[in-house]
């Protein structure tokens, strides 16, 4: 319990530290949300000026910086500039998107992971061995942005699925069953792609991790007992070799955050990335910063989850 | 590893002589020629001649359509090597206007097809990698370069400065680089002239890639430091500076070379990723993402499978850089062993 509060202090300290971080580069940066109507003649500089102060960017640092954490607190989170309203709410549903395909994503990535990698750390250099190490050294080097367009080609030039978006028009009028349906058809080619693209470094260290403890002397034991081969790697070494990808686990979700937003915004998928591009382009400062944040927590909820399943799964943990 | 090293070598030699390797020059625009597909390298004519130098037709549009072609098979233009086009300056500096290879007049060879303003697809990879490869590269140095610095200091002095960079490093480390690469580059002005926006891309990249070889030199400076002939050595009144510059640093090479292998390709996508999205450098400059973003339409996408050709070259800079840091890494396994 003492770790896990630690864990939870030490994750809030790192979101202040962030949201500090964002406005001392916002800060830094010349120009402002409000730079582009200077070039509009029919927009005086009175009427910007105007604006600058009613949006407080005319304070000092320190004093937006207090606003903004005010605002936080009141569950805001600033201003959008171009929406004219508070941040939140044009989050909240981008960021359940989000958040929804990365998990996906991330489960199955996971799914086929573990399996895999505790196959082939199990019969090294066999022939699944020797496909997934290949194929996991192209996929390596297949950057997201490729993936996503090459399975695009495939699914347009086939016409098979939807391309594009999170649901069919026309989505109100569909049964439950048949909105389920029309959701998983828009989910394949993001969700693949993610997945595809978090998958060899996973498989590689299960791997790793897997071949280290089955050569330790506690397996040779097991297997000296007449163990099944089975049970032997997945119930005595796999618990064993839990604890680094368990760490792992925490830190995929930073990876899998950044490869979503590639695969959001071109496959137009309603999630944080295509809203963090148009508020970049648009210098909408406090959308770009409660995106940063929003990225942040979901990665701090990532890793405290894996701090909870550590603590679960070793008593070492526990203990300290 | 061998193998990779070549290839890389190859690629990068290709891209340092852009001018030469490219036949066409990357803005030179044929309007006649818009999407048109890669040549074809024919060896035996329309009469079922065999011919020993490879040759290609000429494509032409077919009537009535607006971007279907086919090859005219009247007059062939053999491939020649070593022939002279447009000029160009190699490395920026000599001007020259020999060419690798090219057709005569009135021909075209487009080895990787054309895009919609009929630019040669091929000769704008190359010219595209001086900016994409380059920006990872320079980008890297700059990782490099600011995280071995704070990551000798940290580790060699520790206390409150070894804590609080460290802290920082867990920083950049938790934050998904590409949203934070998204919001600086949103805080930066978006109008400003090509150098100076790649100049401050790679900054920017390279600023944001620091902690993990920060952290990395700071675990390998903490080990050196209570080396014995660190303590001999500053027992016989050597300074700091000597100290880290000639028993601690050398120390770092080989995790730094591994670590300029691993992020040069990951750099390199992180410029493609920026122009793809339109936020890096711009037309009419090419670079491999600019030239990929052509594929955000959805008729070029599905139509013109050769726009995918700069995809091709990213895939190849990032396996060659990935096989050697591969190599580095298990060369430095088997020293520490």
């Amino acid at each position: 319990m003492k770790y896990l509060r630690r864990r939870l202090i030490h994750g809030v300290l790192l979101l202040v530290g962030v949201s500090v971080l964002c406005f001392l580069l916002s800060d830094l940066a010349p120009g402002s949300f409000f730079d582009e109507m200077k070039l509009n003649p029919q927009i005086s500089s009175d009427t910007i000026a105007a604006l600058r102060s009613q949006y407080g960017l005319d304070q000092s640092l320190p004093v937006r910086y207090g606003r903004w954490v005010k605002s936080a607190f009141r569950g805001e989170f600033g201003y959008s500039f171009a929406y004219n309203s508070p941040v939140r709410g044009l989050l909240a549903l981008r960021a359940r998107n989000t958040l929804f395909l990365t998990s996906l994503a991330t489960g199955l990535a996971w799914l086929i992971a573990l399996p895999l990698g505790v196959w082939t750390a199990g019969h090294p250099g066999k022939w699944v061995d020797r496909i997934s190490m290949g194929g996991t050294s192209l996929l390596l080097s297949v950057p997201e942005l490729v993936l996503v367009l090459g399975l695009l080609y495939v699914v347009i030039r086939t016409h098979t699925l939807p391309v594009g978006g999170m649901m069919s028009t026309g989505f109100e009028w569909l049964s439950p069953w048949g909105k389920v349906w029309d959701l998983a058809v828009h989910l394949v080619v993001p969700v693949s792609t993610l997945t595809l693209a978090s998958l060899p470094i996973l498989v590689r260290h299960v791997r790793a991790s897997m071949i280290e403890v089955l050569g330790t002397p506690f397996i040779q034991s097991a297997r000296a007992h007449g163990i099944a081969r089975m049970r032997l790697l997945f119930r005595h070494a796999l618990p064993a070799a839990a604890n680094p990808l368990i760490c792992l686990f925490g830190l995929s979700v930073g990876g899998l955050l950044s490869g979503s937003l590639l695969v959001e915004v071109i496959t137009g998928w309603p999630g944080l990335g295509p809203l963090l591009l148009e508020s970049s382009m648009s210098r909408d400062l406090y959308v770009v910063i409660g995106i940063v944040m929003s990225s942040t927590l979901f990665m701090i909820f990532g890793s405290l989850l894996a701090d909870v399943m550590l603590v679960l799964a070793d008593p070492r943990v526990r203990v300290e | 590893m061998i193998a990779a090293v070549i290839l890389l070598a190859l690629v990068h030699l290709a891209i340092l002589f852009a001018g030469f390797v490219a036949p066409a020059d990357p803005a030179a625009q044929n309007r006649d020629f818009p999407f048109a597909p890669p040549s074809r390298l024919h060896f035996i004519d329309a009469r079922g001649h065999l011919h020993l130098r490879p040759f290609i037709y000429q494509w032409t549009m077919r009537p009535d359509s607006f971007n279907e072609y086919e090859e005219s098979h009247v007059p062939e233009y053999p491939v020649q090597f070593l022939v002279a086009g447009t000029g160009y300056k190699i490395a920026g500096l000599f001007p020259s206007h020999t060419h690798l290879l090219g057709v005569e007049n009135p021909a075209h060879i487009f080895l990787m097809g054309t895009d919609n303003y009929g630019r040669d697809q091929f000769s704008r990879i190359l010219y595209g990698g001086q900016i994409s490869v380059a920006a990872g590269v320079l980008a890297t140095v700059i990782s490099l370069a600011l995280g071995s610095l704070l990551g000798c200091i940290s580790g060699f002095y520790g206390k409150w400065i070894d804590e609080s960079a460290m802290r920082l490093a867990e920083l950049f480390l938790v934050l998904p680089w590409l949203y934070l690469l998204f919001a600086v580059r949103a805080f930066l002005p978006l109008h400003i002239s090509p150098t100076q926006t790649f100049l401050l891309l790679i900054t920017v990249i390279g600023m944001i890639g620091w902690a993990r070889p920060a952290r990395l030199v700071r675990g390998i400076v903490l080990s050196a430091k209570n080396q014995a002939y660190v303590a001999a050595s500053r027992g016989f009144g050597a300074s700091d500076v000597h100290l880290m510059r000639r028993h601690v640093l050398p120390q770092t090479y080989g995790v730094l070379l591994t670590q300029a292998a691993l992020l040069v390709p990951q750099y390199v996508l992180a410029e493609v990723t920026l122009s793809f999205f339109g936020l890096g450098l711009s037309e009419p400059n090419p670079s491999w993402g600019g030239l990929l973003a052509t594929l955000q339409q959805y008729n070029v996408l599905v139509s013109y499978w050769w726009m995918f050709a700069p995809a091709l070259a990213l895939v190849v800079v990032s396996l060659g850089y990935l096989s050697v840091a591969n190599a580095f890494h298990e060369r430095l396994q088997s020293v520490s062993s």
